[in-house]
């Protein structure tokens, strides 16, 4: 055999893939699942005992010994390469994840486990034993290394997961390929043709994956969404996109940014707070309307006194998701698990106007901004007036009511449609980066002053009784525009109109 | 496909839509359905002209017979009721109340089977006020006046959006790719209607108002009477197409009558009688998932020991006193002996019904148009997803500029449900047809259903999965038809005259079908019974 040299080059290719494989499992599993620590130390874990067994079952293999190292190297090719779009999408789909995530690790590793061994076998008549090993082992580990470095400094961020995995095969389909030519004389001339045959469609399916990547949605949205999409789904009534990045991860519907969990605690801090500062009874029945991630529900279990939490959120996905996706699940601190929280899986307005309800103490209301007419209607004085009929004579009430600094007519129109319905408001902002300075409106039914104390030792970690006081003061470019502002009403609309014409400009 | 289909199709929606549906050779799935209410064989008993007689212990005495329980009947029972008197019947030829206000119950909402919405009445419309206030519709009145109506009956935005090459826009005018020749004579058209708002008569009436009794009856209004919508337009110098189309969707859907068969009078009534000063905007629609059905079944619970449904007045026998009401019922016949009567159906039955009135005619009962309409609900399992990101929304009213129908009307809008199943009704006026009535008598269910499902597939191709059912209702008699000449005719006019003790009550003496009108001629003629 003249090659030998060649076929080194083989031996890191195959060492750098195999490690990108068990780096693409272990970053998959750890966005998804959250907690890395755990995922990489059992990816890794599985991964090696994994190879030991390849490593072990390789005796058993005895003839065609470079056919069968070829066959090997496709088939880690096609499972690596599809390794990282597969775990995504059945992430997506079905609930066995943990059990096909360690199963395509076990499998790789097993594959990979073959090669080195198969190949040592293949040389040991061209080398010294002594040659051999010192050569094959360190190129290997080179191999590794090169795979440890370009993983994190290039691959994550410039090809993305999916890509990385897709491109990661088809080189080691190419490399598969490559040694049918260097292996040529250990292998019966119609048996290579059927390997290369093999190593091409390899390559061909990986490559049609590759471009249907760019049309598949969930992998069309990588483009756009600035960090690695975790996870994708359409429920009947949005789209919701998980995704992970350096500052965390956030939560989108129709491609509408609802959090990072960078600085989600400012948001919601802000939303909860001010409204059990403001009432000035034992806070036991609180209704929370939208907020699916869970994440007010957080803050308000940090009260002891609260006896049941009812959150209204439209769709099913969102509420099952924030409880089983380990990542939000953490950052919610499983609120949907506490026994005290009830989930009404419904549209707020139909629910509102048509349940007897034991009225509540306090109410968060968190919808995604009024950026259509069915969103609009929940902002409206009729609506308004149905969670009044909700709610107990000194009830307190926080609402999320968009930026009113990008948005500064939406803004005002929405404290104005309060204002009309009866409540006495006060409206307040704060500083969310990831949103930019977002409005709030904390209302009563009856005259109150604006809060200045904050409850001892819950864990805040943005209020305080100084943030919360500069909270309420508003700063000159975010004030009432003008005098003319529409009230929004069911049978205007106005501010959907406002909204669209306000936030179009950031488009 | 076959040809019958083909021609169907070309008749009711025309050509390139028939081709385009018949060149589909998929095989798909058809929702179920039937044909629902309004009887005919029951009222074309009428025709027969047979003579009645009861047997001499099927007879019973009553104050005042109500022939009819749509709007105007159902208003004069109401009214009487209100003034203390309980003395009366009303007679209904179906099973259940409500004429073209019917509705049906279903889930999620109630749906229309008729007229859908009503205009908040002027402050002056006090009778309707009445009504509306013991509905508990209205939160009081502003320091004006004006009835507050409360939010939730207010018809939701967004209100109307038509579908016109593939796309959805927002409200009723197509304003996309208007020229600026478009917006110059839509502007003048407007000036115009703005122009008849803000006239008054030497009486200081408008020329158009709720009820049209009150507007003017001066020469330079009833004259419009005299020529068609479309030969107004033209003689005002309009062309565009769009403004045309415009006012024909107007025409078809108040009047079910065709730009060019409607009097330029009902044609401006239209637009004018319900702006209160030029620069106001048309009063809003007060509104229910299940339509005007709402109205029908208040005002039919609070005479519901009176109604006396599946009663065909056959025949009617003035005498000197009063009158003898025949009925059909269950098969037998029975006789009401009363003081009054109150003639609370469409009036050229009157011909039909009451003895003597063909020998010799008050009136030509004949000059009475009716046309007719199918109206189709489909029942939904879900909406249909937008095909373009920034298509208009679902909306109230969902109209589709090239098709013949007026579109469908959103049952669950109203209600703020907007996901998931819902009804949608839709109206078909056969004011493209000769012989309209006779055409849509000889088609049954599913012809109708393919019609309608093709029509809507323009716009939504998945209409066929997701609707689970259409039932469809043939108003052979729907609307009466103001054509040129008639509303400002001789027999109109005489007809508002009681015919020896008969009182007629119905839209129809307005010329125009409107909810407001038949319940101002009900409770007319309960105060000229009253008055006597």
């Amino acid at each position: 055999m003249k090659h030998v040299p060649l076929l080194f080059i083989n031996v890191v290719i195959i060492a750098t893939c195999g490690l990108i494989y068990e780096l693409l499992a272990a970053t998959v599993s750890s966005y998804v699942l959250g907690d890395s620590v755990t995922q990489f130390s059992t990816i890794i874990g599985v991964y090696l005992f994994a190879m030991g067994v390849g490593s072990w079952l390789s005796r058993f293999i005895e003839k065609n010994i470079a056919e069968k190292f070829i066959d090997i190297e496709l088939a880690v090719a096609i499972i690596g390469g599809v390794s990282a779009p597969v775990l995504f999408l059945t992430f997506a789909y079905v609930s066995y994840f943990g059990l096909i995530l360690y199963s395509l690790v076990f499998i790789i590793g097993t594959l990979v486990g073959l090669e080195i061994p198969l190949l040592m076998r293949i040389l040991k008549d061209h080398l010294d034993f002594k040659d051999l090993v010192s050569r094959v082992l360190a190129l290997d580990y080179v191999g590794a290394l090169l795979a440890a470095l370009m993983f994190p400094l290039f691959l994550v961020p410039k090809l993305g997961l999916n890509r990385t995995s897709l491109l990661f095969g088809m080189l080691n389909a190419a490399v598969g390929i490559w040694a049918t030519w260097l292996l040529e004389p250990l292998i019966p001339r119609k048996r290579l043709t059927i390997l290369r045959v093999k190593g091409f469609v390899v390559i061909g399916i990986l490559g049609i994956a590759m471009i249907k990547a760019d049309s598949l949605t969930t992998l069309a949205e990588d483009g756009l969404f600035p960090d690695q999409i975790v996870y994708a789904k359409s429920s009947p009534y949005q789209r919701i996109v998980v995704t992970r990045g350096k500052l965390g991860h956030s939560l989108f519907l129709n491609g509408n940014l609802q959090f990072n969990s960078f600085d989600e605690y400012r948001y919601h801090e802000a939303l909860v707070h001010p409204a059990f500062a403001a009432y000035n009874g034992t806070p036991r029945r609180i209704l929370v309307l939208g907020g699916g991630d869970g994440l007010a529900v957080r803050e308000i279990l940090k009260y002891d006194s609260v006896d049941s939490v009812t959150l209204v959120d439209l769709d099913p996905l969102m509420t099952e998701l924030s409880n089983a996706l380990p990542a939000l699940a953490e950052l919610n601190q499983n609120a949907f698990a506490d026994p005290r929280v009830t989930v009404v899986n419904a549209d707020a307005f139909v629910w509102l106007d048509n349940n007897e309800l034991e009225p509540f103490d306090i109410a968060i209301v968190d919808f995604p901004d009024p950026n259509n007419f069915a969103l609009g209607k929940l902002y409206t004085t009729r609506f308004y007036n149905l969670l009044r009929a909700k709610l107990k004579p000194d009830a307190a009430v926080v609402i999320q009511c968009t930026s009113p600094l990008y948005a500064r007519n939406s803004y005002w129109s929405i404290i104005r449609t309060l204002e009309a319905t009866g409540f006495i408001v006060r409206p307040f902002q704060a500083t969310v980066p990831s949103f930019g300075v977002w409005g709030y409106a904390l209302v009563k039914m009856q005259p109150f002053d604006t809060p200045k104390d904050l409850p001892p030792a819950i864990g805040l970690r943005y209020l305080n009784e100084h943030t919360l006081a500069a909270m309420f003061d508003f700063p000159t470019d975010m004030t009432m525009p003008s005098d003319d502002i529409e009230i929004n009403r069911l049978d205007n609309q106005a501010l959907v109109r406002y909204y669209e014409s306000e936030w179009r400009r950031f488009e | 496909m076959d040809l019958s289909r083909r021609e169907l199709l070309t008749m009711f929606l025309g050509a390139p839509i028939a081709l385009a549906a018949c060149r589909e050779s998929s095989v798909r799935r058809f929702p179920e359905g039937e044909i629902v209410g309004a009887n005919w064989e029951l009222g074309h008993v009428l025709r027969e002209g047979r003579n009645f007689e009861p047997g001499a212990d099927k007879w019973q005495n009553v104050g005042i017979a109500i022939v009819g329980g749509g709007v105007a009947g159902l208003a004069a029972a109401w009214k009487l009721k209100r003034s203390g008197n309980n003395d009366f019947a009303v007679f209904e030829l179906e099973k259940e109340t409500g004429g073209t206000s019917r509705s049906g119950e279903g889930s999620p909402v109630g749906y229309p089977w008729g007229a859908h919405y009503l205009p908040v009445p002027f402050r002056e419309n006090i009778d309707l006020i009445e009504l509306l206030d013991e509905m508990s519709l209205s939160d009081g009145k502003t320091e004006t006046g004006d009835l507050i109506i409360k939010e939730q009956y207010l018809c939701r935005e967004p209100e109307e959006r038509v579908f016109y090459k593939g796309r959805w826009y927002p409200g009723l005018y197509l304003h996309v790719g208007e020229s600026e020749d478009d917006k110059r004579q839509l502007a003048a058209f407007e000036k115009q209607i703005n122009n008849w708002v803000n006239w008054r008569d030497g009486r200081g009436r408008r020329a158009f108002v709720v009820p049209a009794a009150l507007g003017s009856d001066e020469a330079d209004v009833t004259s419009l009477d005299e020529i068609s919508f479309g030969d107004w337009l033209r003689q005002n110098g309009f062309t565009s197409e769009r403004l045309f189309w415009y006012c024909d969707y107007a025409c078809r859907d108040d009047y079910g009558l065709k730009l060019e068969q409607t009097s330029a009078w009902a044609g401006l009534f239209y637009f004018c009688s319900r702006v209160r000063k030029s620069g106001d905007e048309s009063q809003p629609f007060i509104t229910f998932p299940e339509g005007n059905g709402r109205f029908v079944r208040h005002m039919a619970d609070k005479v519901r020991d009176h109604i006396k449904p599946s009663h065909t007045v056959v025949s009617i026998i003035p005498t000197d006193t009063g009158a003898e009401v025949i009925c059909l019922t269950n098969g037998e016949l029975r006789g009401f002996r009363c003081g009054k009567v109150i003639y609370a159906s469409p009036v050229f039955t009157a011909m039909f019904v009451i003895r003597g009135f063909a020998e010799r005619p008050p009136f030509n009962a004949r000059a009475f148009h009716s046309n007719s309409w199918f109206v189709a609900n489909l029942h939904l399992k879900d909406r249909p997803v937008p095909r373009f990101a920034r298509d208009f929304p679902l909306a109230w009213d969902n109209v589709i500029y090239e098709s013949p129908s007026l579109g469908y009307v959103n049952a669950t809008h109203q209600k703020g449900i907007d996901h998931g199943a819902s009804v949608w009704t839709y109206y078909y006026p056969m004011c493209h047809e000769e012989n309209g009535r006779t055409k849509l008598l000889n088609y049954e269910w599913r012809e109708l259903a393919d019609v309608c499902l093709t029509d809507i597939s323009r716009a939504h191709p998945e209409i066929y999965d997701l609707t689970e059912r259409v039932d469809i209702m043939r108003w052979g008699h729907a609307m009466i038809s103001p054509t040129p000449g008639f509303i400002w005719g001789e027999d109109r006019r005489k007809a508002l005259e009681p015919y020896r003790n008969i009182h007629f009550a119905h839209t129809d003496l307005s010329g125009i079908a409107l909810f407001e009108e038949a319940f101002y001629h009900g409770l007319r003629a309960v105060d000229a019974i009253i008055k006597e």
